[in-house]
């Protein structure tokens, strides 16, 4: 299953230092795993969240620097996309993965898939013997949706004051971390439901 | 104002925001939860409410009024009020006391989102495991419930036998393993209802039942599959997708435990009651008669089969290409997995596993459909026995040659070698003989892989490869320059539109060069451990120095290298050991010339040296030809300090008779007329204007050399008295031309001076200088005849003090 999935910024931010990646929305998946394999049994519940948040920070941090390199080597330049041409934007986007070892962040082992459009990586934390095709499809599905309808290649407050819109979309393309192999028949019918959810 | 700036601006307002603002805000909140209607002003203030929690990474603790109202909104009637003081709820922490129960009774309305809530918030297994019951007698009970929430039960069910698999009972394994045979396997074969009405179930059923359609627009005629389209889907035809989504996993949760039940199952629906009798089963044998857990693995086997099947027909739609790729990765998945726990299966299995080799492994395409193949041909071409020579020669040949700049199959690729090191070093030889094919990822993508390299890399270190694989170490940031030119060549026409024209890209288009590139590009080792014109080709590959893919390759190999002598070390005979400082020797004025490059190469190496020679002193005689060599050359002295002087202290060190009985008088005498016209040398004149000064750590290096080479050789004594003396009196001037600072000249005027009276008394002089090793490493306290007087005599001494 997927353990979760973070927007967050993979350029310079001027009140961040260099090499930090600011979370702009993340969800993880399931129970938290400290609570379940006695990691750590002395850890309170904030102290707990406090790590949660962290984990998630890390990803972002490792995906950042990943993206960065991979910018570098590519030698390629950034077109800068306007609002209204998201499917290029999406075209252009980088992607890559970033092995994550076990203990960091998480317990086990896991694969990080990114897509870095813009100003912006998109993220997914799959257990690695997932279905990484399947996985990079979905992320790129949802990336897809997350920028349509959050508008987030204009300003960017829409990404923060309607993440419920993200949640909605979680719910039905990827419920509590499960990939879906939808075919596109089952895809339009689940994109219906979430347009009519945007809709409202 | 940038984008970025924007958001930062929001989320330092969210977060820093005032607690007498904050608790205004929540008993406006409150007051605004008291109403029956949520409108707009709700759902702001809710994602507010949820942008102040998210925005710190402490934890904000809300209200209890407030919390409890969150609560009651979770199965509120508007879906973002729900979806939202879920996301509110999992931000804070569960209220205590009161506890989240789910009512027993109405766990079927169970939203989706409170379920979600509910997993996150999970404090222990026990309340995972009631969860868990709770939901699989929701499924058992469900035909008498409305049919609305339930495709999401199955995920929620993934999420917990990931986290804490014993949560599922026995039973509950049982009753989900029939479940899932009968979503799987006997969904409905016609079209559900149109999706535009609403909800996905609602289908009408009143009208003609349509078939399902395969993906090329043909009609099905088999059971339904993921890769099934129709207008609308019934229930059992979303479940089915949620059945094997999560199939793989399950299986191998729950496969390996054995059945308590053997009985069989005759409640169950047999094939023959089924509205469908699959081609693909009516050729297997009847699997009525067996236990749930083989019955679903024979389920999952036809469904697999079935899979591979469709795959085969022309997607009309670009995203069912794909799916139809990722779903060939699950069935062969699946399938190695069946047939792990049931070998009777592989033989049904392979004719269709090679089938499908043979159908794609042309395309490069369909690559990553070939990780699962091979770990297929892996796992059971032994007991199969069947040729995998074509499998590795893709793995190992083409993919990397090819496809190095993927960075999802060089993800998929590395990870399926390490998770498989064991088995591939044991069964399949071509594997140890791909590291220069295998390091095209490396050198494409270093910060991506290096971590899997350096799990990798020691496997790939055997004395037969061991100096090819040194070679080709030191030559990654060539093969990262060799693979850029040659993915602009094959991208970009013969004149580069940038109009930046590469000498480089020259040089790899001409015929002259053109075997010193594609040495570097080999696909396997075997054909040499380096070649002749290394300097040429690093002349052509200058303008690469500079290049950001090869920079961050370079900063990669040193820490490879590192692992690699580790692990040489360990393997090593001394014939291998004495040719690594051989090629050490020889590399260290052959590498590409990058900035920092060269000098971290130098420091890995003279670190390595030392603890070869520490090792095996013998080493130091036997290699004394090119020690002496290169200890000779003044050159070394100032563009490879770090190295320079490793080798004379080494040579100092370890040339001696104590070290290996083969070191002559001859030897030591030659050694030291080497040392000594450097010293002298680099100590008698000013640096050439422009060049540095020697570095003082090497003066004192060489004199300590010379110092204990005499105390072995006492006709040397002599020579170098004089020569300290003459140092002596040269720096008792005040400054000299060849040391600017004059801290540096005093250090070295003291070590002088030390030496000099050491050697005035030669036998003190060897046992200090050259010291035997049981005065190096004591071992008499561990020596019971040497050491049992001295307990006694402690002993005595307490007594007797009484």
């Amino acid at each position: 299953m997927v353990r979760c999935f973070l927007i967050h910024t993979v350029c310079p931010v001027s009140a961040l230092s260099p090499g930090e990646s600011r979370v702009l929305y993340s969800r993880v998946f399931g129970p938290d795993e400290g609570v379940l394999c006695d990691q750590d049994p002395e850890l309170s519940p904030e102290e707990r969240r406090l790590l949660q948040k962290e984990k998630v920070a890390v990803v972002a941090r490792q995906v950042r620097s990943a993206v960065s390199l991979s910018r570098e080597a590519s030698d390629r330049q950034l077109v800068e996309v306007m609002p209204g041409d998201e499917a290029l934007a999406l075209q252009e986007a980088d992607s890559g993965v970033v092995r994550l070892r076990a203990r960091d962040p998480f317990s086990e082992e896991m694969s990080a898939l990114w897509l870095g459009v813009q100003s912006l990586g998109f993220t997914l934390v799959c257990e690695p013997h997932e279905n990484l095709l399947l996985a990079e499809g979905t992320l790129r599905n949802l990336t897809r949706h997350c920028l349509e309808h959050l508008h987030m290649l204009g300003q960017g407050s829409e990404v923060l004051l309607r993440s419920n819109r993200i949640d909605a979309l979680l719910s039905r393309l990827l419920p509590h971390g499960q990939l879906l192999f939808l075919n596109h028949r089952f895809a339009q019918s689940l994109e219906k439901e979430v347009a009519a959810y945007m809709a409202k | 104002m940038t984008i970025m700036a924007y958001i930062y601006m929001h989320m330092r307002e969210f977060r820093d925001i005032q607690e007498s603002e904050l608790q205004k805000f929540y008993s406006r909140l409150v007051k605004l939860l008291q109403g029956k209607e949520f409108g707009h002003e709700t759902v702001d203030s809710l994602q507010r409410l949820h942008l102040i929690l998210f925005a710190t990474k402490y934890t904000r603790k809300l209200p209890s009024e407030l919390q409890k109202r969150l609560l009651a909104l979770l199965s509120a009637s508007a879906e973002p009020v729900q979806l939202l003081s879920s996301a509110v709820l999992r931000e804070t922490l569960p209220l205590s006391g009161h506890n989240l129960s789910y009512n027993q009774d109405n766990v079927a309305q169970l939203n989706s989102h409170v379920a979600a809530l509910l997993l996150s918030q999970a404090g222990s297994r026990a309340e995972l495991s009631s969860f868990c019951t709770q939901l699989l007698r929701s499924l058992e009970s469900r035909q008498s419930e409305g049919p609305a929430h339930f495709t999401h039960i199955l995920p929620i069910l993934n999420t917990i036998l990931t986290h804490s698999p014993e949560c599922l009972t026995e039973d509950h394994v049982t009753l989900l393993s029939k479940k899932l045979v009968d979503w799987l396997r006997y969904a409905s074969t016609t079209q559900g209802g149109g999706g535009s009405s609403g909800g996905f179930f609602t289908g009408a059923r009143s009208r003609q039942p349509v078939p399902i359609a395969e993906l090329d627009g043909t009609v099905s005629g088999d059971f339904f599959t993921v890769l099934c389209v129709g207008q609308g889907f019934t229930e059992d035809q979303w479940m089915n997708v949620y059945s094997f989504s999560m199939l793989r996993h399950w299986l191998l949760t729950y496969q390996s435990v054995s059945t308590g039940s053997i009985t069989a199952d005759t409640d169950d629906r047999s094939e023959v009651d089924g509205s469908v009798v699959s081609i693909v089963s009516a050729t297997s044998s009847s699997s009525r008669l067996l236990p749930p857990k083989e019955r679903l693995r024979e389920k999952a086997f036809q469904y697999c089969q079935r899979l591979i099947e469709q795959s085969d027909r022309k997607a009309h739609k670009r995203t069912d290409a794909e799916l139809q790729k990722a779903c060939l990765v699950e069935a062969v998945y699946i399938l190695d997995c069946v047939c792990v726990e049931d070998a009777s299966l592989v033989y049904r299995t392979f004719p269709c596993i090679k089938a499908l080799f043979g159908r794609l492994s042309s395309d490069l395409a369909f690559a990553r459909v070939m990780l699962p193949i091979a770990q297929f041909y892996l796992n059971h071409g032994e007991m199969a026995a069947v040729d995998c020579e074509s499998v590795w020669k893709l793995v190992f040949g083409r993919f990397p040659a090819e496809l190095f700049n993927c960075p999802f199959l060089a993800h998929e690729l590395l990870r399926f070698l390490r998770m498989n090191l064991e088995s591939l070093q044991l069964r399949v030889p071509q594997y140890t003989r791909a590291f220069p094919n295998l390091l095209k990822f490396l050198a494409w993508d270093s910060p991506a892989v290096v971590d899997d390299f350096v799990d990798l890399l020691p496997s790939m270190v055997t004395t037969g490869t061991a100096l090819e694989l040194l070679h080709t170490l030191l030559d990654l940031p060539c093969l990262s320059a060799t693979l850029v030119l040659q993915h602009r060549s094959t991208c970009l026409p013969i004149s580069d539109p940038g109009g930046r024209s590469l000498l480089s890209l020259d040089a790899f288009r001409s015929p002259a060069d053109r075997g010193l590139f594609l040495f570097l590009l080999r696909d396997e080792a075997g054909s040499g451990e380096t070649m002749d014109r290394l300097s040429t080709l690093h002349e052509r590959l200058a303008e690469a120095a500079d290049w950001p893919r090869v920079v961050q390759c370079a900063q990669t190999v040193p820490v490879l290298l590192h692992i690699f002598f580790n692990t040489a070390i360990k393997i090593a005979d001394e014939k291998l050991l004495s040719d690594l400082i051989f090629v050490m020797l020889e590399r260290s004025s052959l590498l590409l010339s990058l900035p920092t490059y060269v000098k971290e190469v130098h420091r890995v190496f003279s670190c390595h040296l030392l603890r070869l020679c520490k090792l095996q002193p013998s080493l130091v005689v036997d290699q004394s030809h090119e020690l002496l060599e290169f200890a000779g050359t003044t050159a070394n002295v100032y563009n490879k300090e770090e190295m320079y002087t490793h080798v004379v202290w080494v040579l100092g060190e370890f040339l001696s008779a104590s070290c290996d009985s083969r070191c002559s008088v001859r030897l030591i005498t030659s050694c030291f007329e080497a040392l000594e016209a450097v010293l002298f040398e680099i100590t008698s004149s000013a640096p050439l204007p422009g060049s540095p000064c020697p570095a003082p750590r090497v003066v004192t290096t060489l004199m300590s050399a010379l110092a204990k080479l005499a105390s072995r050789s006492h006709d040397l004594i002599p020579r170098v008295s004089l020569f300290l003396s003459k140092l002596r009196s040269v720096t008792r001037g005040g400054s000299v031309a060849w040391c600017s600072d004059e801290e540096d000249l005093v250090a070295i005027e003291t070590r002088g001076e030390e030496l000099w009276s050491l050697l005035k008394t030669p036998g003190v002089a060897q046992s200090v200088l050259t010291p035997s090793p049981h005065v190096t490493t004591p071992q008499w306290h561990r020596d019971t005849n040497v050491s049992m007087p001295l307990q006694l005599r402690a002993l005595t001494s307490l007594t007797h003090s009484q």
